[in-house]
């Protein structure tokens, strides 16, 4: 398909070895197209962040595919892998992951420098990006002077700075009030609207309902909400 | 019931007749809840007959206009001023009586009936979404109250998906627990009145 952007097949992980080898993903399928938004829904340890580090090239899954925009993963080296992260790829993690000694506009500016960009030319888009979440005026602020929620705008103005086309939000609006919550989510949209796509990973059905489509994970598998899980493979969940 | 209090309010800010009433409620609820002109009058009689409103002769000789009196206005201070009294547990909500009832019967797939309800609460909770983001900012006060009731129909659903989770969850652990097991009927001679365990009005 032409408008794919991401696609990942059969992607298991497992982290660690043996006995205390733990399966995070089994044999997942999804793929995200141009100007789509997927939610990913799902209980606490159910996969989510594994599912979009593997999508990001952060992580090589045990077994299974990732192509993004065409480009398998698996056949790329690391130095390649890293590029096509920096050129297309915008991450929001669940901790923020800013960095302490640069300011919120440096923060921001930081992928775009990354990719060659001059500081001066960088902090125009930089600029525009930290408007959008409406923090232009905390620009020169380091992140330990911002609230939570801050940090969290910062970092989400961070993965959408110069039209990245494939966005991964890791709760993005996990510390933010609802009406921030909201602009962030409208935010999100407006860029997959105009051509991006996205994974929002998220617990509130409020902010999945922005999404085109939701796909919940349970013990690490996609399970499709058309085809209600059984209760005998539910209770395989259950201590007992 | 709160027509009867909104009409009351709308006509604090001047006299109408019946069909403007209508369009002002309207406008101002985002045509949430369309009134049938039977309903508008029938409120307009109990309002009169209560001596809340009064036919009003200064307008138009072509339609009835309402005006709102002394005690009228007194109610409309009142309604604006104390909270509204939300169904109490005993209300009948149908999602939860099925539940209820299901629970105790046997041969359901009760978790597959809540993902059923979960499926079809998260297509409405897409659905207003999506009608409100078509909306996009709001630009007037009309724009505004429209989206508040949007908002109010969008936390209704998230809380109700919320409630259908945690249920699931409960019950997962409740068959694995060997207490959702099916209620037989009881054969045994049911007393008259009251058992003792229904939940009461509040205020009762
Ligand atoms: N680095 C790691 N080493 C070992 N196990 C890990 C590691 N990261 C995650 N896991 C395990 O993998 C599973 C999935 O974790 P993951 O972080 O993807 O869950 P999540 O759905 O994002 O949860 P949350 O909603 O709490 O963020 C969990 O059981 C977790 O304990
Ligand atoms: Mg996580």
């Amino acid at each position: 398909m032409g408008d794919e952007l991401l696609r990942l097949d059969g992607v298991s992980v497992q982290y660690g070895h043996g006995e205390t080898s733990v399966t995070a993903l089994t044999g997942v399928d999804l793929t995200v197209s141009r100007g789509e938004l997927v939610a990913v829904m799902g209980a606490s340890g159910s996969g989510k962040s594994t599912l979009l580090t593997v999508a990001g090239g952060l992580r090589t899954p045990t077994s299974g595919e990732v192509v993004v925009e065409g480009h398998y993963l698996s056949q790329l080296s690391a130095r390649q892998i890293a590029t096509l992260r920096r050129r297309s790829l915008g991450f929001v993690f669940q901790d923020f992951n800013l960095i302490p000694s640069l300011t919120a506009l440096e923060n921001v500016s930081l992928p775009l420098e990354l990719d060659g960009l001059p500081l001066r030319r960088a902090k125009r888009p930089a600029l525009d990006a930290l408007a959008v979440v409406g923090l232009a005026d905390r620009a020169d602020r380091y992140p330990s002077d911002l609230s939570g929620g801050q940090q969290q705008r910062i970092a989400i103005a961070r993965a959408v700075v110069g039209g990245r086309s494939l966005v991964l939000a890791d709760e993005p609006t996990g510390a933010l009030d609802s009406t921030t919550g909201e602009a962030v989510l409208r935010m999100l949209r407006s860029r997959v609207d105009a051509g991006a796509g996205g994974i929002l990973v998220t617990h509130d059905a409020r902010h999945a309902a922005w999404a085109d489509r939701i796909v919940f994970l349970r013990d690490g598998r996609i399970v499709d909400d058309a085809q209600p899980t059984p209760i005998t493979a539910l209770l395989d969940g259950v201590g007992r | 019931m709160s027509i009867r209090q909104s009409f009351l309010a709308i006509l604090d800010q001047g006299p109408c007749y019946g069909y403007q009433l209508r369009s002002e409620f309207e406008r101002r609820t985002g045509s949430t809840w369309p009134l049938n002109i039977g309903q508008i009058y029938s409120t307009l009689d109990r309002l009169e007959r209560d001596g809340l409103i009064t036919r009003d002769d200064s307008g138009d000789s072509e339609h009835i206009y309402y005006a709102i009196t002394t005690s009228g206005r007194a109610e409309v201070g009142a309604w604006l001023t104390s909270p509204v009294a939300r169904p109490t547990a005993a209300a009948r909500d149908e999602l939860a009586m099925k539940l209820a009832i299901a629970v105790t019967l046997p041969g359901v797939d009760i978790v597959r009936m809540i993902q059923t309800q979960r499926s079809a609460t998260l297509r409405t909770l897409q659905e207003l979404t999506r009608t409100k983001r078509a909306g996009g900012e709001a630009a007037s006060a009309e724009d505004l109250a429209w989206q508040l009731v949007a908002d109010s129909m969008i936390f209704q659903a998230e809380a109700e998906i919320r409630w259908l989770d945690h249920s699931e969850t409960r019950l997962v652990e409740a068959v694995a627990s060997g207490v959702a097991v099916p209620v037989p009927i009881d054969d045994t001679p049911v007393r008259r009145g009251r058992p003792a365990r229904v939940a009461t009005e509040a205020g009762e």
